[in-house]
């Protein structure tokens, strides 16, 4: 039983969503509850899993072999310390945007809870896959839901940012296929950890072409991440999104992060002979060019939901950044540092997007989206919307808003005590107390850390006394079931702050695994060396 | 062999490209289509290319592998076309939304610019 509860974060929401699609779009409300008890399972199995993972038992590798072959021939699925704790924080960005959902988005269009499910599904297999064709895949079905999510609620702007968003994501996937195709033409195995012990072996001629297609897979996943400077779909298609997915999203960039951060680690670590340290330096100054552009943009934009965009531009370009220190040789406990702060801002912008919307409705709040919503679909949206009477609207709204709003301003801004202040000051920490960095890239990676900072307590404290302070007219509605998972998420950054010693006691052991690339997936691979080309 | 197929990924790769960065929308289908192709293609080669070999082997006894053509690539060739086809079906429904709010097949909804 133990061992099969690895693929559980895969088939609960695939079957969920599976289940729901039976159904007829009009049952909202079970297929709400369906939803809730789907992921409240992943949220109880991602901790349990996290659990495990600490544990650390020598000998106990989680590996779950799908269909049971032998470990090169068997798509695997691989438990780690990263992504264990990716999982968890889906399950809890799931859970927060899904009540959010509840309260009129799902209303607003259809299917909205089994794309959700599905796209759970794509996020999960994604962080859990051992297997480079297979995290295409998962990917694809992330993405695919992602669409249909994007464009829920339709309407001209989320068809045209839409169109966009498709259109990069398809030439982004075929980058990854040629990519992984490479690797398969040069290496003939697609298994991680098979590739991350064989890379040192590869001959000499042929390790250009392994770099070359490594490097396009790194600029497919790249553009996911939000990179500059093939970040320009990011805003205008997050911005689109309504808002329950705009938080949900917050999470998709940091899926590139993710695989950059886990494929660099294993292929370009210090075990991988020549290969080791590839690409490392080209990271850093992509990560770095990210944080400036993305400081750039927080400070220029006008609206709310742009400076959320920006913002997860800005935690994906310092994330990134890290990880080119760490490629090079850098010290674990910056990695450390850096995974603390990526949970810490991912919460954070997930805050911020659903902050936009309530705050910025204006006359009759959600009313007027769904008489909206009743032109396109017809008389039917109408007759659901006299048939919820239950939406409890909680009192001095505003003033609530403006507190969590405030808090969200703090943790994004790495003020203290929220904890975005820990993670940064963990960076910088580890950034001085490595001698082998290049004193000028430290600098402006410490620099640019500290104006990303100050850049985001500006644009939105500005656009805070806009929206709070000086707004004219009557105070908008705000539904408790909106307030209710932002009050959640920042409960979650006060428990990360309060308890960061251990989290970053996690984090650390985290970039200690990550570092130590032979530790990672099955081990001892049975018939490895039969099946090298 | 290996000619005319690196011509044919080669050409069509290059015309996928420059399809794809034409604004109308219909063009960037057809490029991402073309692009498909050349990258199935790819894929498709990256097992060896081998003539009149089969992928699955016998059961049974030793079989020298030699004689056999690589079997994953064709699988992952497989499962790409269906993604790559059911991802498009989608795209082409949103082109035709596009053009339904607004009125034009540009990609960015409004004309402007070198046609």
């Amino acid at each position: 039983m133990n061992q099969h509860l690895l693929i559980a974060p895969i088939l609960i929401p695939f079957v969920a969503g599976a289940v729901m699609l039976l159904s007829d779009d009009r049952r909202r409300v079970a297929r709400f509850w369906l939803s809730l008890a789907s992921v409240l399972a992943l949220l109880g199995i991602a901790v349990r899993l996290l659990v495990q993972a600490k544990g650390d038992v020598p000998g106990s590798e989680a590996v779950y072999r799908l269909g049971d072959w032998a470990a090169p021939m068997a798509i695997t699925l691989v438990l780690d310390h990263l992504s264990a704790m990716m999982l968890l924080l889906t399950a809890v960005l799931a859970l927060a945007s899904l009540i959010y959902a509840k309260a009129s988005w799902d209303r607003q269009g259809q299917h909205f809870f089994p794309l959700f499910q599905f796209l759970l599904m794509g996020l999960n297999g994604a962080f859990l896959t051992g297997d480079l064709f297979n995290l295409f895949v998962f990917f694809e079905v992330m993405l695919a839901a992602s669409y249909g999510l994007l464009l829920h609620g339709s309407g001209r702007g989320r068809v045209r940012s839409g169109l966009h968003y498709i259109a990069i994501n398809l030439a982004a996937s075929l980058l990854f296929l040629l990519g992984v195709s490479l690797i398969y033409g040069v290496t003939g195995t697609l298994n991680m950890a098979h590739l991350a012990s064989i890379i040192a072996d590869v001959a000499p001629t042929d390790r250009p072409l392994l770099h070359l297609g490594l490097s396009l897979l790194g600029v497919a996943f790249l553009i996911k991440a939000g990179c500059w400077p093939l970040s320009f779909w990011l805003p205008p298609a997050y911005t689109a999104a309504a808002a329950p997915v705009g938080a949900i999203f917050a999470i998709m960039t940091k899926v590139g992060v993710y695989v950059i951060l886990r494929l660099s680690m294993l292929f370009f670590g210090a075990t991988a002979g020549a290969s080791a340290g590839f690409g490392g330096t080209v990271l850093i100054g992509l990560g770095l060019a990210t944080t400036a552009f993305a400081i750039l943009g927080v400070l220029g934009s006008q609206g709310m939901g742009r400076i959320a965009a920006h913002s997860m531009i800005l935690s994906s370009g310092t994330v990134l950044a890290v990880v080119g220190f760490a490629v090079t040789g850098g010290h674990g406990w910056m990695l450390a540092g850096a995974l603390y702060y990526l949970v810490a801002s991912t919460l954070a912008t997930a805050i911020l997007f659903m902050l936009v919307e309530p705050a910025s409705r204006d006359d009759g709040g959600s009313a007027a989206i769904l008489a909206l919503t009743a032109e396109i679909y017809g008389a039917d949206a109408v007759r659901n919307l006299d048939e919820t009477p239950d939406r409890l609207v909680i009192p001095a709204g505003l003033a609530v808003l403006g507190c969590c709003f405030g808090l969200g301003v703090l943790a994004l801004a790495g003020l203290p005590p929220l904890p975005g202040f820990v993670g940064k000051m963990v960076m910088i920490q580890g950034a001085l107390a490595d001698a082998s960095l290049s004193p000028a890239l430290t600098w402006s990676f410490i620099g640019l850390l500290l104006a990303s900072g100050l850049a985001t307590l500006i644009a939105l404290s500005r656009i805070g006394i806009q929206t709070f302070w000086a707004s004219e007219g009557d105070a908008p509605p705000v539904m408790a079931l909106e307030i209710a998972p932002v009050i959640l998420l920042i409960a979650m950054l006060g428990a990360l702050s309060l308890h960061s010693e251990a989290v970053l006691r996690y984090t650390d052991r985290t970039a200690e695994r990550l570092l130590d690339a032979p530790r990672y997936g099955p081990r001892p691979l049975p018939a490895a060396t039969e099946v090298t080309p | 062999m290996e000619l005319i197929l690196s011509l044919a990924i080669g050409i069509l790769s290059a015309s996928g490209i420059w399809l794809l960065l034409r604004p109308r929308s219909f063009q960037v289908i057809i490029g991402l289509c073309l692009l498909s192709y050349a990258v199935n293609l790819f894929i498709f080669s990256m097992g060896r290319l081998t003539l009149g070999a089969p992928a699955i082997m016998p059961k049974g006894g030793f079989v020298d592998p030699s004689r056999y053509a690589d079997p994953l690539p064709q699988a992952l060739v497989l499962t790409a076309i269906v993604i790559g086809f059911a991802t498009t079906a989608l795209f082409l429904v949103v082109m035709i939304a596009a053009r339904g709010f607004t009125g034009t097949d540009h990609v960015d909804g409004k004309e402007g610019g070198p046609q």
